[in-house]
């Protein structure tokens, strides 16, 4: 690996014309939003920056945000990026195994302090001292660590690693920790979403090694370009929101219609993604445009705010099956049981002792010390 | 009217003076504040869980587009109304600073405060007093002014998600988002302080009511006159 090879360099390499080069800078500049003189400064920027090696590690994951980035619509788009990527180390695709590839790890953090981008799938966990995730024989946390240290910037693909996912879902027995609340000296940029959406992800790494900066962060440090708008934003289902048309069950003719998910549980108005505008599988779809509600799954404790198919998430800190509504018709019951009961128990007492129904005497009124002001 | 009249008990007997405790910024704030309380309780809950569906074209329903607008109109109402309660406090003085701040620390509304909760169990008689109601007072601070500003957090948090970003909403209100994270957290405390206002409600014109008949003083016609009068 020579430290002079540029993007360029490498991709020829690997036997791809450079046309499909310019069509794949192309691609990246439009997902990216430069405009039409976009795509001669990404092929710019790949021709003359020496290439950056990316090392792709595993916490504890399903591997989904590698099949999201494997599948990346534009097929040269996945050999390109796989092409800056791949061969320095991703334990899911890389032929080496053993101590062999564990040693290429060192080689990159050794050879390139602090120039390296770490790309993280999944997350830490750090109960039993890590022990419920092993690679190379030692618990994840401890590789994650000494890659973390010397990284120029890291990169937490997927929910799991920006905040947690499945497997922090309460009671989280793992302690499943996010990569940005273990690191704190180097910049990391959250990529969420159960898996992210593939294009998202290569335009992320493409925006990375193109301009050496990371692209604006919002408060959650997801990047905007692609995180700030709501699925509900841009939903082709919106106009029947705005109606007042909802799908009430899975069989119905709102249904067929494609009309709006919102009573059917959608999450899309809590939801930021690029689903509804970019979709997935080369555009071809999307969970909603499929007739199913979204279920949120880029958003912090999305597991934790079922049912996926109800309005309403439940509370179970409330006890079980209860949510906001149910909390409130307890309350309501109770308080207007205790109205009914004083009313007409004054009522008795007033029948009784048979006074009057207005104002009470003032024998019964009690005495007051000094009236004081 | 005096700036400021604190919590204090009258004689027992007798015909009394009428007080002025509310001007007329109050009672005109109390009342419109009620309208858009049920204004936004009608509409929040439909906004959560709509009415059946409308049938026709999309392109001349509205019937969602039409409910957020009210909450949404009716909301910055509620958010200037609270303001404007707030400034009241100082132009307009009488008992307005009470509902902020219940003198929990003098020994006489204190003991009011446990005489209202015998007299409400049927212990003893009424009591007659120049300011709120003690029991009133902590479930008005309680279950209305602390839901209330809940609710104001939340609603300007959830318009910032529809304003983006950059709007001044986001700025203000932003940071309401980051306690969260999952902003469908923001929809389910609004809805809950919601619920709690409803309670509330159920609670404060029953009590305003039933004090009115029985304790020897009006209640409800002082939100209108501002006087509070005594009866004999
Ligand atoms: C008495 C005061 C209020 C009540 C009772 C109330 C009630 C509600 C309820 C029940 C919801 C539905 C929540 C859900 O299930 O998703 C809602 C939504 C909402 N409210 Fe309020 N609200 C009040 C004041 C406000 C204020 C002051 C604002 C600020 C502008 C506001 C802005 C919103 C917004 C933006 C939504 C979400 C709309 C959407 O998702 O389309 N509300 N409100
Ligand atoms: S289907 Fe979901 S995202 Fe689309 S308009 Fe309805 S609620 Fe919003």
């Amino acid at each position: 690996m020579s430290k002079h090879e540029t993007f360029y360099d490498v991709i020829r390499q690997r036997g791809v014309s450079r046309r499909e080069f310019l069509g794949f800078c192309a691609v990246t500049a439009t997902t990216l939003g430069l405009g039409p003189a976009g795509a001669m400064t990404v092929a710019h920027a790949m021709e003359t920056k020496p290439r950056i090696p990316v090392l792709w590690l595993h916490g504890l994951e399903c591997t989904c945000c590698s099949e999201s980035f494997l599948r990346s619509g534009h097929p040269q788009a996945s050999e390109i990026i796989t092409s800056m990527i791949s061969l320095d180390y991703d334990d899911v695709i890389m032929a080496a195994a053993g101590d062999q590839a564990e040693e290429i790890v060192h080689d990159i953090i050794r050879d390139y302090r602090g120039e390296y981008i770490l790309a993280i799938e999944g997350n830490i966990p750090l109960a039993n001292d890590g022990m419920c995730c092993i690679v190379g024989g030692r618990p994840f946390r401890q590789q994650f660590d000494e890659a973390a240290k010397h990284a120029k910037a890291i990169i937490a693909w997927g929910t799991c690693a920006s905040s947690g996912c499945v497997q922090a879902a309460r009671p989280n027995p793992t302690k499943a920790t996010p990569v940005h609340k273990l690191v704190s000296h180097v910049p990391v940029i959250n990529v969420p979403g159960c898996p992210p959406i593939a294009e998202v992800m290569t335009g992320v790494l493409s925006y990375i090694l193109t301009y050496d900066r990371l692209p604006e962060l919002d408060n959650q440090l997801r990047p905007k370009m692609f995180y700030s708008q709501r699925v509900h934003d841009k939903c082709y289902r919106r106009a029947h929101f705005d109606a007042g048309q909802f799908v009430e069950k899975w069989d119905d003719d709102g249904a067929r219609q494609g009309w709006c998910l919102y009573k059917m549980g959608c999450r899309g108005p809590t939801t930021y993604n690029a689903c509804a505008s970019m979709g997935w599988n080369e555009g071809t779809s999307f969970p909603i445009k499929s007739g199913h509600g979204c279920i949120g799954c880029s958003e912090e404790g999305y597991f934790d705010r079922g049912p996926f198919y109800e309005r309403l998430p439940d509370m179970q800190q409330w006890g079980v099956e209860s949510n906001a509504d149910k909390i409130a018709v307890a309350g309501a019951a109770v308080l207007g049981s205790a109205i009914a009961i004083q009313t007409g128990a004054t009522l008795v007492k007033r029948i009784l002792t048979g006074k009057s129904l207005k104002d009470t005497p003032i024998e019964d009124a009690p005495e007051t010390p000094g009236n004081q002001k | 009217m005096p700036k400021f009249i604190p919590y204090h008990r009258m004689p027992e007997k007798g015909l009394l003076p009428a007080v002025m405790v509310y001007g007329p910024g109050i009672r005109i704030w109390h009342w419109l504040n009620a309208l858009s309380v049920v204004v936004l309780a009608i509409t929040g809950y439909f906004i959560g869980i709509p009415p059946p569906s409308a049938i026709g074209d999309t392109s001349s329903l509205y019937v969602m587009g039409w409910i957020r607008l009210l909450h949404l109109a009716f909301g910055y109402t509620f958010a200037l109304l609270a303001i404007m309660r707030l400034w009241l406090v100082f132009a307009e003085g009488g008992i307005s600073h009470q509902l902020f701040l219940p003198a929990i620390w003098r020994k006489v509304w204190f003991d009011g405060f446990l005489r209202q909760i015998q007299w409400n169990l049927l212990l003893g008689g009424p009591l007659r007093y120049v300011g709120l109601n003690p029991l009133a007072n902590v479930a008005m601070l309680t279950m209305f002014v602390i839901p209330g500003a809940i609710i104001i957090l939340t609603g300007f948090a959830m318009y910032a998600e529809v304003t983006g970003h950059d709007s001044w909403q986001y700025l203000l209100f932003g940071w309401v988002t980051m306690l969260f994270g999952n902003t469908l957290d923001l929809h389910v405390f609004h809805r809950l302080a919601m619920w709690v206002m409803v309670w509330f409600s159920m609670a404060h014109i029953y009590i305003a009511v039933r004090e009115d008949i029985l304790s020897r003083q009006t209640v409800v016609s002082t939100m209108l006159s501002g006087e509070r009068q005594f009866r004999d």
